[in-house]
């Protein structure tokens, strides 16, 4: 198994894992993300399916990033999660998976999540000024400006708090 | 396979030292839907292509963190409009996946039904718009007065054409009616004599080869590094079907073939997504005979802490009524956990990533659309090619904006 593979080779750098309804997630130290992609990638797990995150208000490392990989060749499936805090940098995999590129602009557009060594993070799916990152937990659903009448580029959050309160 | 005579290498240096920027939609008659590519051209060539999207994002991710799992079943019509009943199928799957139920056999057999009759018409709508695009008019007239006919069974099924929402937690939202199987198997009939119009129209025509010939090629590891899924990853050589792969709703009791391309070009995913129409229909009449056999039953479960009573237990007694305000007001009582489930849409693999912490509403829901990754890789495959062969390339990858900006 993948798992044991990566423990061999890199002690320590599997955080945590667990299992629910057949889907294997590892939880890995994002310094380290790197050399256990590298490795899974030599086991077999050569399609990066997406990337992903998860915002998680209240914990101190506040964000999920998550990766869904597949091996064509035994059809397993592995998610791989890091844990980062706001404003801290992950390493791109645009190096060792093509994919990789648009669902990180994708994380850093709807999140906030900047990635290093990516050749282009831009924004993706927003306009490039538009102000915040509208699937953190703390942005407002209607973006806290439904009527559209603050410019484009004012701070939402003091009018979301008004119109969620 | 001899490259097309019309699309020559890029010239060493640049001709006249000049090159134009030209926007490519977002309303351009080719992009289907709010597409923009902005090309760098160099005369005819193209030295670049930046897709920019986002022009159709509707949020559907962060609507779905304030809606119960059943309410988000029609935002998931409106990803892929062409095979809405694809993403019911799927996004239910996945919802049931973490509860860890299975609907009853008649609501399996139905939503494979469903799911090959969506695969049909949007490879349907995917070729007769890739050939229109490229001019040949006449192949798409054909296409589409059958796909009108899928809209029809639709409407039978779910009261929708387009968007369905035929699917629930558990099962389906109602039975077929009566004048379904009959129509049905006259469909499977018709589009059959349809498919081989097409194909004589197309397959052997000069013009058709030569526009998509040779374009757009990518070889299996590029596919692969791209997170190419479905019918451009099995044109490129790559055998890869989940219906085969990772067997869901008991596609592992069908009788079905994977087409597999060489090159990966245009006119191998053409060829692909025909020979998947034919066996959609093979599976479609499989369908038709185990509906024949497994006869009239139930075609959502009977927990009804999951799915809603019947209306007259409704009316007629306490506990469903019970059941029903429940389930209404406070929703489903969901695990805590993470469930990632992949179904074959007709684009690729279609996955839901949910999140649950236990409420009524998901903690957070991520759709992985198919067309995305195959998308981004469009610079890569035009450039140093024409124009019309973006044009080409654009129409085989059948970008739908619906599922690309969520």
């Amino acid at each position: 198994m993948v798992i044991e593979q990566i423990e061999a080779q890199l002690p320590g750098a599997i955080l945590d894992r667990h299992d629910f309804r057949g889907d294997t997630t590892i939880v890995v130290d994002g310094a380290r993300l790197l050399e256990v992609v590298d490795c899974i990638f030599r086991e077999g797990f050569q399609m990066l399916l997406d990337v992903t995150a998860v915002d998680l208000e209240t914990r101190e490392l506040r964000f999920d990033v998550v990766y869904h990989l597949l091996n064509l060749v035994s059809q397993d499936r592995l998610r791989i999660k890091v844990q980062v805090g706001e404003g801290v940098a992950l390493p791109s995999l645009t190096s060792r998976f093509k994919s990789a590129n648009w669902s990180e602009r994708e994380v850093f557009d709807l999140f906030g999540i900047p990635f290093t060594d990516h050749p282009g993070l831009e924004r993706l799916l927003m306009w490039p000024d538009f102000p915040g990152h509208p699937l953190r937990k703390d942005y407002p659903l209607d973006g806290g400006d439904p009527f559209c009448n603050q410019d484009i580029g004012a701070s939402y959050a003091p009018l979301a708090r008004s119109l969620n309160a | 396979m001899e490259p097309s005579k019309y699309a020559q290498p890029v010239p060493s240096g640049p001709v006249d030292g000049e090159r134009m920027t030209v926007n490519m939609g977002p309303s351009h008659p080719s992009t289907h839907g709010t597409l923009h590519i902005v090309l760098e051209l160099d005369g005819e060539f193209i030295l670049k292509a930046t897709p920019i999207i986002g022009y159709l994002h509707r949020g559907v991710e962060k609507l779905g963190e304030s809606l119960t799992y059943q309410q988000f079943i029609p935002l998931t019509d409106r990803l892929n409009y062409c095979s809405s009943l694809m993403n019911n199928v799927g996004y239910t799957l996945a919802v049931e996946k973490l509860l860890d139920i299975q609907d009853p056999p008649r609501s399996r057999v139905l939503r494979v039904l469903c799911s090959e009759l969506a695969r049909l018409g949007d490879h349907l709508v995917c070729v007769g718009i890739n050939a229109v695009d490229i001019g040949a008019f006449t192949a798409f007239l054909y296409l589409f007065r059958e796909r009108e006919t899928i809209y029809d069974l639709f409407e039978m099924m779910a009261g929708q054409r387009l968007h369905s929402s035929f699917t629930r937690i558990g099962g389906l939202f109602r039975d077929i009616p009566p004048e379904f199987e009959p129509l049905c198997g006259q469909f499977v009939e018709s589009v059959q004599r349809t498919i081989d119009e097409m194909e004589g129209l197309l397959t052997h025509n000069p013009i058709w080869a030569d526009r998509t010939k040779g374009v757009g090629c990518i070889t299996p590891e590029n596919a692969i590094s791209w997170g190419y899924t479905g019918p451009c990853l099995r044109a490129a050589g790559v055998a890869h079907d989940l219906r085969k792969a990772q067997p869901y709703l008991d596609y592992e009791t069908y009788d079905f073939d994977i087409p597999v391309g060489t090159t990966g070009d245009v006119y191998d995913r053409y060829l692909v997504r025909t020979e998947e129409m034919r066996q959609s229909v093979r599976i479609i009449r499989q369908c038709l005979d185990r509906l024949k056999q497994i006869g009239p039953g139930p075609v959502i479960i009977d927990d009804y802490k999951i799915a809603l009573p019947p209306k007259e237990k409704v009316y007629t007694r306490m506990e469903s009524l019970i059941h029903h305000f429940k389930l209404i007001m406070h929703g489903i009582d969901m695990p805590v956990g993470e469930v990632y489930r992949a179904t074959e849409a007709a684009n690729g693999e279609l996955g839901f990533y949910l999140v649950s912490h236990g409420a009524k509403s998901p903690y957070r829901i991520h759709v992985r659309p198919p067309c995305f990754p195959i998308f981004s890789s469009f610079d890569e495959q035009v450039r140093g090619r024409i124009i019309a062969d973006a044009v080409a390339v654009l129409g085989a990858m059948n970008v739908i904006a619906g599922e690309l900006d969520r």
